[in-house]
């Protein structure tokens, strides 16, 4: 491997050293500004427990029920933004999640009732949560089609389909929650084994299936492409409108999924459940390290993203600080998260996009 | 050249029409292995017409192209490509934010089964391939894993081209290759394009520079308004001569 690299010509050997060092700079910062996410993470945990054991003498992370509630917390938010990275990786965004949200836990809070009438607990939400998903990928695919096919700006199409997603949602509910009479379902949501709740189980398992895509496959290594170039990604023949429609049916499906365990955990479905998650989406995705230029970020930085945006605000609560503080302090580390990828855009040069 | 040898490519009699307005017409050329031909004519002179045509974005209005004496007609460029005529965009048709080998691989990644089922894209693959390609361009990179966003503008044309090698592109057809350069790297790919020559592919070589035409070309082609103005070889003529037929003196 490395022999090659000795036989360089003399000729070239004056300017290679310098390089070097300059590559190995630029990737210590680079790698720096990826771990922001985890850094930002360390530091909060560790503020909060000096605050918590300042204030009260008590524990903050090393307490399992604050675990558990931050990891169930985080269950929502993640699963738009696992889905949401994708789609910003690839240069787009996608503001109708948090209706697609709602819509699936409405849809799947009817659907199990109406299976639980005819057949046993589990299959029922089996079948529910197939139809809620599938409903779910709907809008996804009406919003692949309006950004692939008809060139809509990915802005306004979601959108769009964010207000036709939350109207249909709150048709379908009759203005309303819709309660659901399932036990199999009230377990899933609340259950847990080992002291893990279920639902942050399945969060993992979405989770790391993301990461896979995202990472060793060609879905995931187009996304990138095309994030970055699009002409050049069609030149080497990537069928981006494909891809694309792909890409928002994807983050729908996340997004439906999500509504689903919104509904097993509160036992009923709501329209706006997912009405304040669509920016926590976006945060996290943004702090976790992507960008909005599109082609960067990770699914590993997205779930940093995510706990740092659920540490924040339940942390916020167990210090007993005004709740309004949240918001604050989300909207503080997404500006120097954007920061921190700026400098290092200016650090690293070559990148042309002004 | 050498007539006995089999052409790479020839162009006969090649016109095309936008509408009424003749961009090319009656256009012929040829390619051997090994040769460099530079294309050269004024802004509208018809050079990026015939690229175009020749690399399958447009269908020629008349006239026909053979690749080693097979008559050829393609509808898309990536039909082109597999007949190994490949285009170096001025723009670089590059990812930035991917290492080289998964600049080279883009659209065709090569996949391995980790643990024994789970298909997984094959980096080392990817990056044997790239540290290869690139030691045949004689260009030695070091930190394979890094995003083509770290190198130079004369190493990242270098990718453009390790690709097209990669793939086996027979004919390149380098769409001002150094004109976004400073001068050591015009120099760097100027002798890029002397080491494909020296692998027997042909090279089409399109610039607004003479001396970098002067520099490495066989042959050079002067367009006017659509037309063949002259066809001159290097040893036998001078920049005079070429800006004369250019402007049409």
């Amino acid at each position: 491997m490395t022999t090659t690299e000795s036989k360089a010509p003399a000729g070239e050997a004056h300017a290679r050293p310098q390089a070097d060092h300059a590559d190995r700079a630029k990737s210590l910062v680079q790698r720096i500004a990826d771990l922001r996410a985890w850094l930002f993470l360390a530091a909060l945990i560790i503020g909060f427990e000096v605050w918590a054991r300042a204030s009260f003498g008590g524990t903050f992370i090393l307490n399992p029920f604050n675990l558990q509630s931050i990891a169930i917390f985080a269950v929502a938010p993640l699963l738009l933004a696992v889905g949401q990275t994708f789609v910003i990786i690839s240069g787009g965004i996608d503001l109708s999640v948090g209706f697609i949200m709602g819509l699936a836990a409405v849809v799947a809070a009817h659907a199990i009732n109406a299976a639980t009438a005819s057949m046993g607990m589990p299959l029922a939400v089996l079948l529910g949560t197939l139809a809620a998903v599938l409903v779910a990928c709907i809008p996804g695919f009406i919003n692949g089609l309006l950004v692939s096919r008809l060139r809509v700006p990915p802005f306004i199409g979601t959108l769009g389909m964010f207000g036709v997603a939350r109207g249909v949602a709150f048709l379908l509910a009759g203005g309303t929650t819709v309660p659901v009479s399932n036990s199999f379902f009230a377990t899933i949501g609340n259950g847990r084994v080992m002291n893990v709740p279920y639902i942050v189980i399945i969060a993992i398992a979405v989770v790391l299936v993301m990461h896979y895509l995202l990472s060793q496959t060609r879905f995931g290594q187009h996304n990138y492409a095309i994030g970055a170039n699009p002409q050049a990604a069609r030149r080497a023949g990537i069928d981006i409108k494909w891809h694309q429609l792909r890409l928002y049916v994807l983050s729908a499906a996340c997004a439906g999924l999500a509504g689903v365990l919104y509904s097993a955990r509160f036992n009923a479905g709501a329209a706006q459940a997912g009405e304040p998650l669509l920016l926590d989406s976006v945060a996290a995705v943004v702090i976790g390290g992507a960008s909005l230029f599109g082609g960067s970020g990770t699914i590993l930085g997205t779930v940093a993203g995510a706990l740092v945006i659920a540490i924040i605000q339940y942390g916020l609560v167990f210090v007993n600080v005004e709740p309004f503080w949240q918001f604050i302090g989300v909207g503080v580390v997404i500006i120097i998260s954007v920061l921190i990828d700026q400098a290092q855009r200016r650090f690293s040069g070559g990148r042309q996009d002004e | 050249m050498n007539d006995a040898v089999q052409p790479l490519l020839e162009v006969r009699n090649l016109s095309k029409n936008f509408g009424a307005v003749q961009a090319l017409s009656d256009f012929s050329m040829v390619v051997h292995p090994g040769e460099v031909v530079a294309l050269a004519g004024d802004n509208g002179a018809g050079k990026t017409t015939l690229i175009k045509t020749i690399s399958g974005v447009f269908r020629p209005s008349s006239g026909e192209i053979r690749i080693k004496g097979e008559p050829v007609s393609f509808t898309t460029p990536q039909e082109a490509r597999d007949k190994g005529i490949e285009t170096i965009y001025q723009d670089l048709a590059l990812a930035d934010n991917l290492s080289i080998g998964a600049n080279i691989f883009l659209g065709r990644e090569p996949m391995r089964r980790a643990l024994g089922f789970l298909p997984v894209l094959d980096r080392r693959t990817m990056a044997e391939a790239a540290r290869e390609t690139m030691a045949v361009l004689d260009f030695h990179v070091s930190r394979l894993d890094a995003p083509v966003s770290n190198f130079s503008g004369g190493q990242r044309q270098a990718v453009a081209i390790g690709r097209a090698v990669y793939w086996n592109a027979q004919i390149l057809i380098m769409d001002e290759p150094t004109a976004a350069l400073g001068v050591p790297e015009q120099r760097k790919v100027l002798s890029l394009i002397r080491q494909l020559k020296a692998q027997g592919r042909g090279v089409i070589f399109i610039s607004h520079n003479l001396q970098d035409i002067f520099a490495v070309s066989d042959r050079i082609i002067v367009l006017r308004r659509g037309v063949t103005a002259g066809e001159r070889r290097i040893s036998e003529t001078t920049h005079d001569e070429v800006v004369k037929l250019m402007v049409g003196g």
